[in-house]
């Protein structure tokens, strides 16, 4: 259960060796001593160091194997992650984020993103509301991006995949209001994290921590969607009127 | 909208043995949103009214596997009364007074579990007869305050709700219904171990049903009371421990916002029942008038943050300054004594949507060190408490799960805002470090471990429910926060 400050005692990490994921566990594991963490991911040296680390922070820490492009293995994935009991805070967490000119010029390289970021997340998305709608509680945080709010010519196979993945998890969070379960959408903009090594850095970029702080936020205050950081919100929402003529001319 | 599995096959529940047709209908069940008197940590409960015995058997077959809650007026501040996709059970209708013993030694009254602390004083002054504990609210159930094992300003004298209850009658997981002593009873619970997880158990080793409960005789429904302003906290903790025991009720309320000199002053209030004797002849026409006006019911109109620097500040000084500085045997009516904030009604409502939570801590009377410094820790925090208490308790209990010990009892409420699990944590490791505990009635944010240090019994606890529920058909919120 979720205690009175937003506190959860058992965390699924779908994306487990995300930096955001894993921040939002360092996070989570300070707050609630005994916290019970399921990392799924690919198995990987990776994955048993987040393990290992969470261990050491004082979590029970489960690991449980989770590949976004086999779809017939997602079920498995969301069952094993309920066996030890309910689960609290569930953490989207897995994405691409690609490379924009061969993506939209090579099929297959088109088509992974799509299904990872946009039709394994909808397919987990579904599982996971029907196990919280049993147990009536709990949170599914959806990380999104700045990108899908207005998708641009730079990185649009990206951009459009996050639209509707972000369009998705609003939409189930609404359907699930009247079932006690809350889903928290979270967009950030430039995150300094592996996903993003080598690439040069877009104004207003955050780390993972800060991230993982409005994610904790969010669930404290049952917010349904959160920017990081909080100007981006009215960064995107003067760009998202900007005439498609200009916009196009704009160096983003 | 109805998607709740009716698993009567389900194997997670026990068979069922009652009296009853199986053709029984399922009593009618809604999805609603419940939460404690604290407002926050809400969940989703399939919430069924009972209205019999029957009823309540028949919710227990078609529990399925998420398990049942009992619930009376909803007056604990946390998850303990709701049980997120199970079924809660709505126990206020069973609200009938059955038998009232006026005569006996001691007078006993014997009700349904869903009768409130309000309607039986009612019921019991014509009768010259009084309620032995009450709590700070009238509106809480028998059922409810057996199982939160509750207390009152005569704690120091007088023990908690459970010591004066003489039997009650316990719905246990396999459907029969059960009537426990303190002593034990043949046959079913050899030595009370059963009656006494039931004490302070918060519903989970069954749901009460009914009770008999030893009260005590009145002449009057007045108090007299003494009123003692303190200059700080030094001031407070000295006239307590000096001159409690003169006085069969105490309680004092302190400052949780002034820092600096006048830290921790406070109003100290300790009376007695009053006597036919003390009343002028105009009470005396009708010693036994319940008084308790009722000022109407805060509207959901408040925002987050009505409790800020200003407003604490101006009800802090208003409180001390409205009471004398030294008064003795002024005549007081039940609700001024006892029960001020019922006057108004959902006065929760005040702290806005966010809700808040009310810490309520013990620790033993030789650690009063630390109590002094978890009050230190709370005024210098910069979390904002109104309504703080501060009180005497005398010795506990046999039930596991009870409070109450003796020591020092401190209780503040506070509006949830960011940092506060950071202050409540801190409190815990002080509370734990000194062999003092939290009040599950008020709590809504204990983790499983910090719980399981603060309550040494409670392998006792968790034995007795094994044994009776062992697939555990009563669970409620609490008790999967608290891994119950």
């Amino acid at each position: 259960m979720l205690n009175a400050l937003g506190t959860p005692q058992s965390l699924l990490l779908l994306g487990g060796t995300s930096d955001i994921a894993l921040a939002v566990a360092r996070r989570y594991a300070g707050r609630a001593p005994g916290l019970r963490v399921v990392l799924a991911a690919r198995p990987s040296e990776r994955r048993s160091a987040a393990a290992a680390e969470l261990s050491d922070l004082g979590c029970r820490v489960e690991e449980v194997d989770l590949d976004a492009r086999d779809h017939a293995s997602h079920a498995a994935t969301v069952e094993a992650a309920f066996t030890g009991g309910d689960v609290d805070v569930a953490v989207l967490a897995f994405g691409l984020l690609g490379d924009p000119e061969r993506d939209w010029s090579d099929p297959e390289l088109a088509l992974e993103l799509a299904e990872v970021n946009y039709a394994a997340p909808v397919h987990l998305g579904v599982l996971l509301a029907n196990r919280m709608r049993e147990q009536a509680h709990g949170r599914i945080v959806a990380l999104s991006s700045v990108a899908g709010e207005r998708v641009r010519r730079s990185n649009f196979v990206y951009g459009s995949t996050k639209a509707g993945f972000d369009g998705f998890f609003l939409g189930l969070g609404e359907a699930l209001r009247e079932h006690g379960v809350r889903v928290l959408v979270v967009r950030p903009g430039f995150v300094r994290t592996k996903m993003t090594e080598g690439l040069s850095e877009a104004p207003l970029a955050v780390t993972a921590d800060v991230v993982a702080d409005a994610v904790v936020e969010g669930v404290q205050e049952d917010r349904d969607l959160v920017w990081v950081p909080k100007p981006m919100r009215f960064v995107m929402s003067g760009l998202r009127h900007v005439p498609r003529p200009l916009f196009r001319r704009l160096p983003i | 909208m109805n998607d709740f599995p009716a698993t009567a096959t389900d194997p997670a529940v026990p068979d069922i043995r009652p009296s009853m047709p199986e053709s029984q209908p399922a009593i009618p069940q809604r999805l609603v949103e419940l939460h404690g008197w604290g407002r926050a940590a809400s969940s989703m409960s399939h919430l069924a009214s009972i209205d019999s015995l029957a009823d309540a058997v028949s919710a227990l077959r078609t529990s399925g596997g998420r398990g049942v809650t009992p619930r009376g007026l909803g007056r604990s501040y946390g998850d303990a009364a709701q049980n997120a996709g199970g079924v809660t059970l709505d126990l206020t209708k069973l609200d009938k007074i059955l038998a009232v013993d006026a005569g006996g030694d001691p007078a006993t009254v014997t009700v349904q579990a869903g009768v409130s602390l309000d309607q039986l004083m009612r019921a019991l002054l014509p009768f010259g007869l009084w309620v032995p504990v009450l709590p700070g609210t009238r509106q809480v159930t028998i059922g409810g305050a057996i199982a939160a094992d509750v207390h009152g300003k005569n704690h120091h004298t007088q023990g908690s709700f459970g010591n004066h209850v003489r039997s009650l009658d316990l719905l246990t997981a396999d459907g029969e219904v059960h009537t426990l002593t303190p002593d034990g009873t043949p046959g079913v619970d050899e030595d009370g171990r059963l009656f006494w997880a039931t004490i302070g158990g918060m519903g989970l080793t069954g749901a009460i049903l009914g009770a008999t409960v030893a009260v005590q005789r009145t002449e009057t429904a007045y108090f007299t009371v003494d009123t003692d302003r303190c200059s700080d906290i030094d001031d407070l903790m000295a006239k307590m421990s000096e001159g409690d025991d003169a006085y069969t009720y105490s309680v004092a309320w302190f400052d949780a916002v002034t820092r600096g000199k006048h830290m921790g002053r406070a109003v100290l209030t300790r009376g007695d029942k009053a006597s036919l004797a003390d009343l002028d002849p105009k009470k005396r026409r009708d010693p036994l008038k319940f008084v308790a006006p009722s000022f109407g019911t805060i509207p959901e109109v408040f925002p987050n943050r009505m409790v800020n620097k200003v407003t604490a500040k101006a009800f802090s000084e208003f409180w001390y300054r409205k009471a004398p500085a030294h008064r003795v045997g002024e005549l007081q009516n039940i609700t001024s004594f006892f029960h001020p904030l019922d006057i108004v009604a959902e006065w929760n409502r005040v702290y806005g949507p966010h809700g808040f939570l009310q810490y309520q801590f013990v620790v033993p009377f030789t650690e009063a060190e630390t109590f002094r410094r978890c009050f230190e820790m709370i005024v210098t925090s910069g979390h904002l408490s109104c309504l703080n208490v501060l009180k005497r308790f005398g010795p506990g209990n046999p039930a596991p799960l009870s409070f109450p010990m003796p020591g020092w009892t401190l209780t503040v409420d506070l509006p949830i805002e960011q940092g506060l699990d950071k202050l409540c944590d801190a409190l815990d490791s002080e509370v734990i470090g000194a062999g003092g505990r939290v009040y599950l009635a008020k709590d809504s944010r204990l983790s499983a471990d910090t719980f399981r240090a603060m309550y040494p019994r409670l392998e006792d606890f968790l034995a007795v429910r094994r044994q009776v529920d062992p697939a555990g058909l009563f669970n409620s919120d609490l008790a999967r926060r608290l891994h119950l």
